[in-house]
């Protein structure tokens, strides 16, 4: 504390104050400043003892995502009046999601116009490979950013054409803990978990496989190669989610497309109709 | 890393109040945290320190109350502690248990000055 004019590290905050005096002091640790003026005067070599401010309590009772859920709130009522199928899909990176993806587009062209959000930390790689199937898509950078957030989402909304009954195919950055917090306003979460990790990967991350609502089991042409056993994995993804939708799919060769683009189309049907 | 960014809606919430309350400093922020809610504490606690500097929460207690989780059967209506977000009930083996309490991320109170 400073023994000059009392303030210091026990809670007050002491103002920059001006008075002249002529005995020199030390006095150069950083004061806050703040911008009302208030009187005082104070005399060295007497003490001065300056209670700290009084506290007070004030009653917030705010859930720390609440912010995100209103904006993913406005992107959910957004994509629905303009009757486009938001689409979250999320997973362990590596799991194949962009390969789908372009198979998705390649498979849908002339039928169903996709458009795409690529969440990464770093790079346009991922937007480079959509574009070249013809796809829009717009490339969101989080830096050091784990998932991507319905901000993020309501930024890219403008930047791309979506046509009533279209598809917006939200991929999230790779990751099976953080994006299961954000919800961004899709309609539905799309997991995806290749045969090449762990049968039991449902049971280590539950936030995301509950909260998907399909899971797609990928790269299914691997399996002859693999110990992996997929009725297990797929008996702990209902473990956690008894509702949850599976297919198996490779984007490969081509197993497994027709039910997910089933699905899709499914899902997009009643968006299509007029409003 | 998510803790990150949550810490910074902390920042951002905490500033917000500053304004409509009218104080110049956060000193103890009274969080909820559900066990089964997908963050690590100590790191919340680590990026919280992070996020508030130079705001009004800078130095700030963060004080964790946590929450331990609990569910309910939709089939027998039994009630019970979570260890899991896929627990299986204790009565019936139905799952999974409706999540009644354990997940909340919540600011309570701040205490200010």
């Amino acid at each position: 504390m400073c023994t000059t004019c009392g303030c210091g590290s026990d809670g007050a905050t002491i103002h920059p104050h001006h008075h002249d005096h002529t005995n020199d002091h030390p006095h150069d640790h950083h004061h806050h400043d703040h911008d009302h003026s208030h009187p005082h005067g104070h005399v060295h070599g007497a003490t001065v003892v300056t209670l700290p401010p009084e506290a007070r309590l004030i009653h917030i009772e705010q859930d720390l995502l609440a912010r995100n859920d209103r904006q993913a709130a406005i992107n959910r009522a957004t994509l629905a009046g303009l009757g486009v199928l938001g689409l979250n899909l999320v997973s362990s990176p590596g799991s194949g999601k962009t390969t789908l993806l372009v198979n998705t587009i390649e498979q849908l062209a002339g039928q169903v116009p996709v458009a795409v959000i690529e969440g990464d930390q770093q790079t346009e790689r991922d937007a480079d490979r959509i574009r070249a199937t013809g796809a829009p898509a717009i490339q969101v950078n989080t830096g050091k950013g784990c998932h991507l957030d319905a901000r993020m989402v309501a930024q890219a909304l403008p930047e791309l054409p979506l046509p009533r009954g279209s598809l917006l195919m939200i991929e999230n950055v790779g990751n099976l803990v953080c994006p299961a917090a954000f919800d961004l306003g899709e309609a539905h979460k799309v997991v995806i978990f290749s045969v090449t990790e762990g049968e039991d990967k449902p049971l280590k991350y539950p936030d995301m496989f509950q909260a998907a609502d399909l899971m797609l089991l990928s790269k299914c042409d691997l399996l002859p190669y693999l110990t992996f056993d997929p009725e297990e994995a797929e008996a702990h993804a209902r473990r956690v989610n008894p509702r949850l939708h599976i297919l198996r799919v490779s984007a490969t060769t081509g197993e497994g497309m027709p039910a997910w683009l089933d699905w899709l189309r499914e899902a997009r049907q009643p968006l299509c109709a007029n409003p | 890393m998510h803790e990150l960014s949550l810490a910074h809606q902390m920042v951002e919430l905490i500033e917000s109040a500053a304004q409509t309350e009218g104080f110049n400093r956060a000193r103890v922020v009274h969080l909820e945290v559900g066990r089964l809610s997908c963050v690590e504490p100590q790191a919340l606690a680590t990026a919280f320190e992070a996020a508030s500097q130079g705001t009004c929460a800078e130095g700030a207690e963060l004080a964790l109350h946590v929450i331990d989780a609990e569910g309910a059967c939709a089939a027998c209506g039994q009630h019970q502690a979570l260890e899991t977000l896929y627990d299986e009930c204790q009565s019936c083996g139905q799952l999974p248990l409706k999540v009644l309490t354990g997940t909340q991320l919540r600011v309570l109170d701040l205490e200010v000055e």
